[in-house]
């Protein structure tokens, strides 16, 4: 299936390759580097590119693509897919997925991606499966190594491969116990002109951080399962038990780990937690334009809206942007347009704004459109849909787990046109 | 690079890749990333001293940073021999590096390679399952053809290993080897075929993949574990899932008949409930319910994590399922969208190919597909290719505005695939036509070219889809004409004048006049349109441009484009009359202002569904290598009873023996309970009722959330039983399969009705009856139980409650007992299935059976026959195990046999009827050898019998359990001397 995998950053440069079957030289990827130099922008790369006797299927992460290269039919979302897990690997072991991480840790990337693949095919994805075989680097644990010559790979054999419950790592200890769940909502929207909701929609995921002694049998119940439309599940969860009453019924992995993710009902209307009021206008003929911009919470059932940002592409014409935030502080970039307005917390006494001048080139002529805003926000303590964890009890162990449920609500795509 | 420097100055490589890693990047750490890719002469030089020191510390050093300069790409080849020394190494983090540089290496050193194989060959017997599969990876990832033999061999054994992670390394090996060896095909196929009857999920996936890529057209392989590859889907890993998954689309394009009707094309919009019942009458379309347990087992797989299974349970649906259940895959397939932005290109494109023929489909979530300005541009375009696609003249209104706000886009080229759009959804709506036409109108006079340029092709295609009234549209085009750059969009103009010149009968000519000013400096194309504006003016008001055409004509007999003084030549001779020119001349006009059919405006994506969906040629839209084609239903439906299972017993009590369930018993866990429960309800009809009620019960108690699971059968061996009991085998299933038929549920011809014995008698209990019988299955619940069926009668006149079972003696009996039974109405029968363990003994179980006001005791005693299980054997395996239990463990008598009884089939009859055992084929006629098992301990018995002459017969059982041979002795000599 997937027969090499090449890194390429930023500038072009392949600085990881490996290969799982015979060698295919990296000439291959000038076929990839002639798309990248089409494509206007990084994220424009198409994901699929065919070659004469290859095809690149890629993925960009955190400003690195992962190239693989294929040599016949296999279904290219299992090769994204795929990818995707690698990163996030590279990500729970090295804590970033940088450039620089990986070449310091080449050793333990390489040992990664052999146990991950075989001939191609994937082998081990799950992370606890891995971290058996592979023990993550921790600074502590290279001088360690380096003391002893002891090595990161694990003398243990996986045998968690094997068990009926191949996500959980065997023989888990921990002197406080500890089981914690973030419910965390995205509201996905698009506000027009007018301050009307075009599409509004919630997206949640429940994020769990696991830390239990043995093998724990979990149940977790809500108050109002009816909320959740469409899920995905940790493949941990007993599919069985929910379409019969609503329960996740789950024996965890160990550690962090995604429980559910869930799409809340169409039917149901989503409050919008903040207003945009805003004013740009361009004059035809003047090289000045106006930005007049003040934020508000609506809906919030009383929590604050923190960590507020606002972005936006300014037009091609705009030279420079002489503006004055009442809180905050603001950034122009005037190569790439960029506008950022690092708001902070919303205080409904005083409301935010963003006020001042834009001047325009010399000469060109009033762009046709207004550019629209990007707001990014959390709340915490609320998940928007309403949704509630009803209980959460723990069988098949004697202790008494601590168990702590977190809500949070964050901006996902949320765009007001203007 | 200071610190590098430093680094190597010391000469402690120790020291660089110390530093290289710590995890924190730091301005060290990344020099010393440099001094560890740095590769000269002496930097190897040192490497190859490192590996040859005694310092197991070292040579781990030096291997890392082998490793590093294979990442790098770097040649490191030369190391080979000084690497390879350590393949034996007791380190494992250094024995795992030498295996990379190894198989990255092997290729090139063939000859030096061959130096590890013996130390592969020898962790091949490792008693530790992990060592023989590492060995089995390595040693097949080392593509060297000469020891092609030797990873056959290996591959041979591993497949028959007793651990499931050895036997799926294994199949990974087979696509391996078959790359490096394509003639070893015949023999690979034998391995995949016996690797696909495994019944670990671990080895599914792994070997469905082999087998796809050795012998994907060997469809034949699948039918006898089609059954087997559904039932463990759920539990299979997710990248074999999507792997199996998108075999077992391609192996249902052949084996079932299509579920789309006619009629459901229409009555698409209508409630499923409706269009069953229509569907039903209007046709006999009764789906196979191999088809159905297919359907009904990936669904659950929709809500998975991993997108691929998600999208190729889409595509599942998309070709196998009937139309109006399509629908349910609409909502997963939106949620990935959420997902990264490559997904979301992938499903985007899937969702516009499937969104032409199923509008309805994603009409729902149309506002999903509304773009954002911080989307990639690919996806921008495919999600307004989905949004033309939905619109029709309910929801034209909304998408027209959603688009208005695009095409003020600042991506420009997002810009102008909008105004393809609109244009699409004029011609595909007539009703909003005119306003789309506005619209693009009022666009002529946007400041970017692109834009306009764009419009004005548009423009032009759906003018000539609606040529009347529409002049004042040219007339205003030909205004702007000045301002226009882009050559197609000039070039359009001029064609749009020319095409319609008598509707401008002034304009025209009068841009004809400017065009000829400025012909030299026009692009190609745009040429080519003044030579036939002019040509067509020529003919239709020759009078006010005869010296305008006759002047561009001129300019294009010298023009440097080929094409075009082709061109030029070409209409000179068709307008201008001379002697030499035909009879063409005559028709000039026709033939230039013929009325021309509108250009019709697709999708990009109208061909796409050439391709099965979520492949990569369909996202590439042209054929991969490999691609597999899906085949277009068959007319009539191959036969279906390929897919039975070979049952292990070859003779079973028939209630007990619809062989799907065979097959499902074994592999039941708690996951695909339910679907076993599905499928079981969809094809009750043709089984007993109370097997149905088994099902129930034993799916209640699995709610409780520690069910049974199922053992995997692991007291029977896989048949390697002779063809004799395979072909027995088959007429069973076929007798089976007429039975089901016929939907008689009791009673095989051959083999005698089932003994059923009674527990209870209605004057005793008060009403309530009880009879049982054994249905000679493995026990769900345990596998030293055996599994007893209870049917349970109300003859009472009023309704029985809490039926349940009380205390039981010997105490320490071990009873699963039925969940108790809430409530039975007068005459209401119900079977409930029981386990006892009788400790391989036949003392009968007694217990209490228990009502809300009585308790009856009762007891169960089980003839000895039924404590044995069938064991598959071979003849010599059978005369191996009989050559152990010989002396005391022999138990033999001769008896004379009925006259009836001596027909080899009617001898099984008898034997069968008294024991459960399994028949094992024999090459001498005079002798009869069956094979069991006893359910508790697992002790082998095995009976032989012997004929002789005149119907006199030595009949032998072998077992450890002496008393349960006489007594089986005494049970057989009475049936085989019984007429």
């Amino acid at each position: 299936m997937i027969h090499s995998l090449f890194l390429v950053n930023a500038s072009g440069d392949i600085f990881l390759e490996k290969h799982w079957k015979s060698v295919v030289s990296r000439s291959v990827c000038d076929y990839f580097f002639e798309a990248q130099e089409r494509a206007t922008e990084p994220e424009n790369v198409p994901p699929v590119i065919p070659t004469p006797h290859h095809y690149l299927i890629s993925v960009l992460r955190h400003r690195i693509y992962f190239v693989a290269v294929i040599q016949s039919e296999v279904p290219p979302l299992f090769v994204i897919e795929f990818l995707h897990r690698v990163v996030d690997t590279f990500q729970d072991y090295f804590g970033v997925c940088t450039e620089a991480a990986i070449k310091d840790n080449v050793v333990v990337v390489y040992e990664l991606l052999e146990e991950m693949l075989d001939n191609g095919f994937p082998l081990a994805t799950e992370s606890n499966i891995l971290k058996e075989l592979i023990k993550p680097p921790t600074i502590l644990r290279t001088m360690v190594n380096t003391i002893t010559g002891s090595t990161n790979v694990g003398e243990q054999l996986p045998t968690g491969q094997l068990s009926v419950v191949p996500w959980r790592r065997t023989g888990v200890k921990y002197t406080n116990n500890e089981a914690y769940f973030d419910v965390v909502e995205e509201i996905d929207a698009i506000i027009d002109k007018s301050g009307s909701t075009i599409t509004a929609e919630i997206q949640g995921v429940i994020d769990a951080c696991v830390k239990l002694t043995g093998m724990p049998d979990l149940t977790l119940s809500f108050m109002n399962p009816r909320l959740l439309d469409d899920v995905s599940f940790h493949p941990c969860v007993r599919f069985k038990r929910w379409e019969a009453e609503r329960i996740l019924s789950f024996i965890p992995p160990d550690g962090n780990f995604r429980l559910l993710s869930y799409h809340v009902s169409s039917q149901n209307l989503v409050a919008i937690p903040v207003y945009v009021k805003h004013n740009i206008t361009f004059r035809e003929g003047s090289s000045q334009g106006r930005f007049d911009l003040t934020l508000g919470p609506k809906q919030t059932m009383g929590k604050a809206v923190e960590s507020v940002l606002v972005s936006s592409q300014l037009p091609r014409g705009v030279l420079n942007a002489n503006l004055n935030p009442s809180q905050g502080t603001y950034t122009f970039d005037p190569v790439t347009k960029m506008l950022s307005w690092d708001v902070g917390k919303i205080n409904p006494q005083k409301l935010p704004s963003l006020k001042g001048t834009m001047s325009l080139q010399a000469g060109a002529s009033k762009p046709d459109e207004n550019p629209s805003i990007n707001i990014q926000f959390k709340i915490q303590q609320m998940a928007i849909s309403g949704l509630k964890v009803n209980r959460l009890d723990m069988y098949g162990e004697k202790y008494k787990p601590f168990k702590g449920i977190k809500y949070m609500t964050k901006a996902g795509k949320f765009q007001v046109r203007t | 690079m200071s610190t590098s420097a430093l680094y190597n100055d010391q000469g402690g490589a120790e020291a660089a890749v110390e530093a290289g890693q710590e995890s924190t990047p730091t301005s060290s750490g990344t020099g010393a990333a440099f001094g560890l890719f740095s590769t000269d002469f002496k930097k190897n030089e040192d490497l190859k001293e490192m590996l040859e020191s005694n310092k197991e510390s070292l040579k781990l050093e030096a291997m890392k940073r082998i490793v590093g300069l294979i990442a790098k790409g770097k040649n490191s080849s030369e190391l080979f021999p000084a690497v390879v020394k350590n393949v034996a190494s007791k380190n494992i983090e250094l024995k795992k590096l030498v295996y990379v540089y190894l198989v990255r290496y092997a290729e090139e050193q063939q000859d030096l390679a061959l130096l590890s194989i013996s130390t592969f060959q020898r962790a091949l017997k490792d008693p530790n399952q992990f060592i023989r599969a590492s060995a089995l990876r390595v040693l097949s990832s080392i593509r060297v053809p000469i020891i092609v033999p030797i990873m056959m061999l290996a591959i041979k054994e591993a497949a028959a290993d007793l651990s499931p992670y050895v036997r799926k390394t294994s199949a990974h090996a087979i696509q391996k080897l078959y790359s490096l060896d394509p003639d070893q095909k015949e023999q690979l196929i034998e391995v995949i075929e016996k690797l696909l009857k495994d019944k670990s999920t671990l080895v599914a996936g792994s070997v469905v993949m082999a087998f796809e890529e050795v012998c994907p057209d060997r469809i034949d392989l699948i039918h006898k574990n089609y059954r087997k590859l559904c039932n463990l889907l759920v539990d299979v890993e997710e990248w074999g899932q999507v792997v199996i998954i998108s075999m077992l689309t391609r192996y249902a394009r052949t084996q079932f008949t299509s579920p789309w009707t006619e009629n459901n094309e229409k009555t698409f919009y209508d409630s499923d409930s409706e269009e069953k019942k229509e569907q039903t009458e209007a046709k006999p379309y009764i789906m196979d319910p191999d088809h159905r347990l297919l359907l009904r087992n990936t669904k659950p797989l929709l809500q998975s994590r991993n997108t691929a299974v998600v999208m190729s349970v889409a595509q599942l649906y998309w070709h196998l399922a009937p139309k109006h259940e399509v629908n349910i895959v609409t909502k997963s397939l939106v949620r990935l969208l959420r997902s990264h932005r490559e997904v979301q290109f992938i499903v985007l494109q899937n969702i516009a190919t499937m969104s032409i023929q199923r509008k309805g489909m994603f009409e729902p979530f149309m506002k999903s597909f509304y773009v954002r300005s911080t989307d990639a541009t690919h996806i921008k375009t495919l999600k307004l290719e989905i949004l033309t696609n939905l619109a029709n003249e309910a929801n034209i209104s909304t998408i027209l505005r959603e688009f208005q706000t695009y095409v003020k886009s600042q991506d420009k080229a997002f810009a102008a695939a909008t105004i393809q759009a609109i244009g699409r959804c004029a011609t595909n709506i007539s009703e909003v036509t005119d306003t789309c036409l506005n619209g693009l109108v009022l666009l002529l006079s946007n400041r970017d070219e692109t834009v306009v340029a764009e419009s004005v092709v548009v423009i032009k295609k759906l003018l000539q889809t609606q040529p009347t009234q529409h002049s004042e549209i040219i007339k205003h085009m030909a205004k702007l004409f000045d301002n226009i750059t882009v050559p197609m969009a000039r070039a359009s103009i001029l064609w749009l004048m020319g095409e319609y010149c008598e509707r401008v009968p002034k304009i025209a000519p009068d841009v004809l006049r400017k065009m000829a000013k400025t012909f030299t400096a026009e692009e190609d194309i745009v040429k080519l349109q003044i030579v036939n504006l002019a040509a067509k003016l020529y003919l239709t008001n020759s009078k006010q441009t005869k010296l305008l055409t006759q002047y561009i004509l001129n300019l294009g007999k010298y023009d440097q484009n080929y094409d075009i003084r082709d061109r030029t030549r070409f209409i000179r001779q068709l307008i201008v009359p001379n002697e030499k020119s035909g009879a063409l001349n005559k028709y000039a006009r026709r033939i230039l202002l013929a009325p021309k059919p509108a250009p019709v405006l697709e999708s990009a994506f109208k061909d796409r569904d050439r391709f099965q969906l979520g492949t990569l040629s369909h996202s590439i839209n042209s054929k991969a290598t490999g691609y597999q084609e899906l085949s277009d239903w068959p007319a009539v439906a191959p036969d279906q009873s390929v897919r039975n299972v070979e049952v292990i017993e070859p003779v079973r009590n028939p209630s007990s023996s619809h062989t799907p369930y065979h097959s499902f018993t074994s592999y039941l866990s708690n996951s695909s309970a339910l679907l076993f429960l599905f499928y079981s309800i969809t094809c009750i009809h043709t089984m007993s009722e109370a097997h149905f009620a088994v099902l129930v019960c034993f799916s209640d108690s699995d709610e409780n959330g520690n069910g049974p699971v199922a053992q995997a059968s692991s007291s029977s061996p896989e048949s390697s039983s002779g063809s004799e009991t395979d072909s027995e085998d088959d007429s069973d299933s076929d007798s089976l399969a007429a039975q089901k038929k016929k939907k008689s549920d009791v009673t095989t011809p051959s083999f005698g009705p089932v003994k059923t014995y009674e527990l209870l008698h209605h004057m005793t209990g008060k009403g309530l009856s009880a009879k049982y019988h054994f249905p000679r299955q493995p026990c769900l619940y345990e596998p030293s139980m055996v599994a007893v069926q209870v049917i349970l009668t109300n003859s009472s006149d009023h309704s029985l409650e809490e039926i349940h079972i009380g205390e039981r003696s010997p105490a320490g009996l071990n009873i699963h007992c039925f969940n108790t039974i809430e409530r039975l109405e007068p005459e209401a029968s119900v079977t409930v299935s029981m386990g006892i363990d009788f400790s391989d003994s036949t003392q009968a179980a007694n217990f209490q059976l228990c009502t809300k006001e009585n308790q009856f005791s009762v007891s169960i005693q089980p003839a000895v026959g039924e404590l044995l299980m069938p064991s598959t054997m071979t003849e010599q395996d059978f005369t191996k195990e009989q050559g152990k239990l010989l002396g005391m463990n022999e138990t033999s008598a001769t008896i004379t046999m009925a006259t009836a009884n001596t027909s080899s089939q009617a001898i099984s009859k008898q034997v069968l009827s008294v024991a459960n055992v399994g028949v094992v084929s024999s090459s001498q006629n005079n002798f009869h050898r069956f094979a069991g098992r006893t359910v508790s301990s697992g002790a082998l018995v095995l009976v032989s019998l012997e004929l002789k002459e005149s119907s006199s017969a030595l009949l032998t059982i072998n077992t450890e359990k002496s008393v349960m041979a006489s007594m089986l002795l005494r049970d057989l000599k009475q049936a085989l001397t019984q007429a």
